[in-house]
């Protein structure tokens, strides 16, 4: 088995890792890029706490081999927020409407929510629900976390 | 079980064109990536221990898109679920049924249709529409390529007539007539869950009348099967409640549903019962039909 030299893409960052074709591209941003919000929960995609965009569509990092998200658009819930720091809509809306509880989930649900309003700016509450079908709440309850999208798809339309 | 890694050793090779990626496929033990939704979690299971190389076809572009002709739909293997049901909402409204009940957005977003058929569970929820819709197969190998009709792919539990050497380049879905419709439902305890049961019903339509039938089950035999010959009675008959509960109950009859981890076997012949009817309904409906 060779390691290989990659380029990961991560946050608008070109990061140049060592990695063996076996690594998880979850654990190569948590341990080699030190981005630790993608969480790890099932491990088996039932979950979605490790959630990240490629290409501004959200995908699970716990199920990718790092080497063959070479040259890949990655954005974690670290490179949500703007360059100076502004929060987007929709983390903005999970911490006005207080759709946090332990957090573990959290950094999934905002990466998910951000994904449908790329691809839906206008979600009804049902279609909310069911783009969150994957993601695995057991605390925060769904009410505040379905309710902080919809609040950040009408800021975001205003 | 540590499902943070991936407990084996293996080369990773990820060509850019498809005559590569036959020639890899010459050695042995090599296994393909596409998604990774399927290979990944049996990768952690512990459940490919033979796999000495994974073959990564992402970056083929040949086997990504969908394009249209005026022969129908060309999907290429590693095109994603969700980039799918975007596309073929117009043409296949079944497949869009299937592809927007399946699993979560994200695996929708990796997941891929070329893995849904060469993974050949029974359960597999494409497969259905494929089917009804006259969808065929494209394989390639060292010897050249070979289609094959959608209804005849699948062998058994993770088996189909993909030959060892042999790679799953496209699904192609002809052309379908006019007033003609299908429809697919499935069951899930929760929506991500795979299926306890599936059905996908297709018709052809001369006004009242059913000129052309297709059934097609998911989840009740070793294999996503048609049944032709239950179809087969609803043409020439006037479409109605009663036939379509008529139909509903001869499939519920005739399949062999086995009891496992998601259903049983009673549950499966009793949903039957009434799920081909409400999929008869919809096809009907999508043919232009009246009830």
């Amino acid at each position: 088995m060779a390691k290989k030299e990659i380029t990961l893409n991560v946050n608008g960052k070109a990061y140049q890792v060592s990695v063996e074709p076996n690594e998880i591209l979850l654990n190569v941003l948590r341990d080699k890029l030190f981005l630790t919000g993608s969480k790890y929960g099932c491990g088996i995609a039932e979950c979605g706490a490790c959630s990240i965009l490629v290409d501004g569509k959200v995908q699970l990092s716990c199920m990718i081999p790092a080497i063959a998200a070479e040259g890949w658009n990655i954005t974690t819930v670290e490179g949500l927020a703007d360059k100076d720091g502004n929060l987007n809509p929709v983390q903005q809306a999970f911490i006005d409407r207080a759709a946090i509880q332990c957090g573990f989930c959290t950094p999934g649900m905002v990466v998910t929510g951000t994904s449908l309003l790329n691809q839906n700016p206008h979600p009804t509450e049902e279609e909310v629900k069911d783009y969150f079908r994957g993601n695995y709440c057991r605390c925060t309850g769904y009410t505040s976390i379905v309710e902080a999208t919809l609040m950040a798809a009408e800021k975001m339309s205003k | 079980m540590n499902t943070r890694i991936i407990p084996k050793e293996y080369n990773y090779t990820a060509p850019q064109t498809l005559a590569e990626a036959l020639d890899i496929l010459k050695q042995k033990n090599v296994r393909v990536l596409a998604g990774g939704t399927d290979l990944i979690v049996r990768l952690k299971m512990g459940s490919e221990e033979a796999m000495e190389t994974m073959l990564d076809i992402k970056r083929i572009p040949e086997l990504k898109g969908i394009a249209y002709c005026e022969k129908g739909a060309h999907i290429g293997a590693t095109t994603a679920l969700a980039d799918i049901e975007a596309e073929i909402i117009k043409n296949y409204p079944a497949l869009r049924d299937a592809l927007v009940a399946m699993a979560a957005i994200a695996v929708r977003h990796m997941g891929t249709i070329g893995g849904n058929f060469v993974n050949a569970s029974p359960v597999a929820d494409t497969a259905g529409p494929v089917m009804v819709y006259g969808g065929q197969v494209h394989l390639k190998g060292p010897e050249g390529e070979r289609v094959i009709p959608a209804d005849e792919f699948f062998v058994g539990p993770g088996k189909s007539q993909l030959k060892e050497g042999e790679l799953l380049t496209a699904i192609t879905l002809p052309v379908q007539p006019a007033d003609s419709g299908a429809a697919f439902f499935k069951k899930t305890r929760v929506k991500p869950d795979i299926s306890k049961i599936s059905t996908t019903v297709y018709v052809e339509r001369d006004g009242e009348t059913i000129t052309n039938c297709r059934i097609a089950m998911g989840a009740v035999a070793a294999k996503p099967i048609t049944l032709p010959e239950i179809a087969k009675e609803a043409i020439g008959k006037k479409a109605s409640k009663a036939l379509f509960a008529e139909m509903a109950a001869k499939v519920a009859d005739t399949i062999k549903p086995i009891d496992d981890i998601r259903s049983t076997a009673e549950y499966r012949k009793a949903v039957a019962n009434v799920m081909v009817a409400e999929a008869f309904e919809v096809a009907w409906k999508r043919a232009g039909g009246a009830l």
